[in-house]
């Protein structure tokens, strides 16, 4: 097996994450693509950790999975809030913040 | 069976395994259901702890199947629920200007692979893989790796704290 036919994947499959991030309107779908943007930098870890024989790249991998868990949780936490004081979670009406 | 077949097995159960993940990718990105795209999530998942399980990361493949497809898939199903969206498809999922991110991605595509290409050329995986084992892993982890770990306990422990405080009636 070759080293790039793993990384290309993972450049797939971020190129994918960041297609959706910035397509969707949906702030439930914007997460969903996060993942996926998490999920292929993890794949690169993990092939090189093959390539260079050591545990490390295993530990950032377990470290980003839990890293991804804690961020879907206060995510969908903030969205349930937004959701209960707009009554929607369309991202391109929060725009309170704008100057 | 020989060294070589072994190869050439692997080869082709990387391309059936990538080629539905990047299928099920595109749906996530384009379907206008969310819950549609909640279960195309899985099967990418699902095709990634299998190229962990590829690349002899036994631990992890089994890590990831715990906390994405049994934890964060039913987090995103109650997200859903609870936002009220419509299980039958809405149709404004999408921004009005949508089209922007089309050569966005396409450029970073470009870059990526020209770069990956470049920089690694046919540079070869190691071919007697061993899976590494779970010790190392846990040794890496309880030794030269003990700070970051402390540090995402407390990460975690935020965000537990944080979720309930944010998303609780009061």
């Amino acid at each position: 097996m070759l080293l790039n036919q793993f990384l290309f994947l993972g450049a797939v499959l971020f190129c994918i994450g960041v297609y959706g991030v910035i397509t969707r309107r949906n702030a439930v779908m914007v997460l969903m693509s996060v993942e996926l943007i998490l999920n292929s930098v993890n794949i690169n870890l993990i092939a090189f950790a093959l390539r260079n024989g050591s545990a490390d790249g295993h530990v950032f991998a377990l470290y980003v999975i839990a890293v991804a868990a804690a961020e879907v949780g206060v995510g969908l936490a903030m969205v349930l809030l937004v959701y209960r004081n707009r009554r929607s979670i369309a991202l391109d009406e929060l725009a309170e913040m704008k100057g | 069976m020989l060294a070589s077949d072994i190869l050439v097995a692997q080869n082709i159960g990387f391309g059936i395994i990538a080629a539905t993940m990047i299928v099920a990718a595109l749906r996530v990105v384009t379907t206008r259901n969310v819950v549609h795209a909640a279960l195309w999530l899985v099967v990418v998942l699902a095709g990634i702890a299998a190229q962990y399980i590829l690349l002899a990361a036994e631990f992890v493949a089994v890590t990831q199947v715990l906390v994405y497809i049994g934890a964060v898939m039913v987090l995103f199903l109650f997200g859903t629920m609870l936002t009220r969206a419509r299980i039958g498809g809405e149709h404004n999922v999408d921004n009005r200007n949508w089209y922007i991110s089309i050569p966005v991605a396409v450029v970073l595509l470009g870059t990526m692979l020209y770069a990956l290409a470049d920089g690694f050329g046919s540079e070869k995986l190691p071919q007697d893989t061993t899976p590494m084992s779970v010790q190392a892993v846990s040794d890496s982890i309880f030794g030269p790796y003990l700070l970051p770990f402390w540090a995402l306990s407390f990460v975690l422990l935020a965000a537990v704290i944080g979720a309930i405080v944010l998303a609780r009636k009061d």
